[in-house]
């Protein structure tokens, strides 16, 4: 088992395209530092002096990490992490 | 219920709950049926507050022009009050939404003035400020800015969810205007400890977010992140699939934006199996499943629905 990341499009280009690569890690730093050892220069892209980039959101199982615990999140097994470029939706 | 006009029968709609949908005894969700006010969705009701409280200011006078951005439920709904208190509505919507809202609009006397697909909302807003400028005389109520919008919500919705279900420990819809969270989320933080507050936000395809930068999120003049306990972001299919399920388990024809407010109430309620707490989770329907049939939500495989509702404002 392993946790699925879901790469936007604009990213794909660290990851020879794929949509989504698995990683390690127990929470959202540590997996973000597994990703990086794979796809150098994803970290940068994601993470600036310790915290999430303001134009980077991260979904995990759907739910903003900015409300769970940024980057200290704890993150398992089965879980699904979604990166998307920050973008407010929502039309009413 | 008996009732002098129309405009009196807004809201006190009916709190169900979803016993098959529901994960335990002890965890269960319950769906405020919003579709059932007169025009068929929630915007009813800040809508009559918006303007009721622009008569109360002295901004609306009979004969006046309304002027309002909106991708159609606002629209509907202003134009139902309007047309019963002699105002005429101006609705400026993304040219991409769906052409059952058109109709709709028009037969309430509304007049469309579409904005570019590429910017959706956003855009709309920004023609509508434009519009307004150049047109001092029209009264633009603006939704994503006004006071009343919240108000409705802390006045009529939140105090319904809490006299129905005094036990409630969640509250989780749609994120557009902001409306329903901040006026309901406030209403209930004043009286329930620790009850969670809980958006779930449209996750559109790159078709829809292609031409823009990232840069250009627009954040409603209404949001305050102090009254959110958290956000989901609901992918399109998602918020198909679980429009489907509400319909399948439980018999409630609801708009696709209803799935994805579902599709968070269900993580939320799995997260509290999972921490072995009990737990009420309310989710609005915003409105019902009529307005979206020509996009072909509700027809063929799930992954047909979501190829078709590509490039489709679904909330």
């Amino acid at each position: 088992m392993a946790i699925e990341v879901r790469i936007p499009t604009i990213l794909r280009t660290y990851t020879d395209g794929a949509k989504a690569v698995d990683a390690q890690g127990a929470t959202l730093e540590e997996l973000i530092g597994d990703l990086e050892s794979r796809h150098p220069g994803l970290q940068a892209r994601l993470v600036d002096q310790g915290a999430l980039r303001r134009f980077v959101n991260v979904y995990l199982n759907d739910e903003d990490v900015r409300f769970l615990g940024g980057l200290e999140t704890p993150v398992a097994d089965g879980d699904t992490v979604t990166v998307l470029p920050a973008v407010a939706g929502g039309s009413r | 219920m008996r009732f002098e006009s129309l405009i009196d029968s807004v809201g006190r709609t009916p709190l169900v709950g979803l016993p098959r949908l529901s994960p335990s005894e002890d965890v269960r969700i319950w769906a405020k049926l919003e579709d059932r006010n007169p025009t068929g969705s929630i915007k009813d009701r800040p809508a009559l507050w918006m303007i009721e409280q622009a008569e109360k200011d002295g901004l609306l006078r009979p004969g006046c022009t309304i002027l309002e951005p909106t991708s159609g439920n606002t629209g509907i709904s202003l134009a139902m009050s309007a047309k019963l208190k002699g105002y005429k509505l101006i609705c400026v919507m993304p040219e991409n939404t769906s052409e059952e809202r058109r109709q709709l609009l028009r037969m309430w006397g509304a007049e469309i003035i579409s904005s570019p697909a590429a910017g959706g909302s956003n855009e709309a807003v920004r023609v509508a400020k434009g519009l307004a400028a150049e047109n001092p005389s029209w009264v633009m109520l603006y939704q994503y800015g006004n006071p009343a919008n919240w108000r409705s919500h802390y006045e009529t919705t939140g105090p319904e969810i809490l006299e129905d279900l005094p036990t409630v420990t969640h509250f989780v819809a749609g994120l557009g205007t902001t409306g329903t969270l901040m006026g309901v989320g406030r209403f209930l933080r004043e009286r329930v400890p620790d009850v969670k507050i809980v958006a779930a936000e449209p996750r559109y395809g790159e078709l829809v977010y292609g031409l823009r930068n990232v840069d250009e999120g627009f954040i409603p003049e209404l949001y305050d992140a102090d009254v959110l306990t958290t956000r989901f972001s609901v992918s399109s299919g998602d918020a198909l699939r679980r429009t489907r399920e509400l319909l399948a388990a439980e018999g409630i024809f609801a708009g696709v934006s209803t799935g994805a407010a579902l599709h968070a109430a269900l993580g939320m309620a799995a997260k509290a199996v999972k921490a072995g707490e009990r737990a009420d989770v309310v989710f609005v329907v915003a409105d019902g499943g009529w307005k979206y049939l020509s996009t072909g939500a509700y027809e063929g495989t799930l992954d047909e629905a979501e190829e078709r509702l590509e490039g489709q404002l679904w909330a």
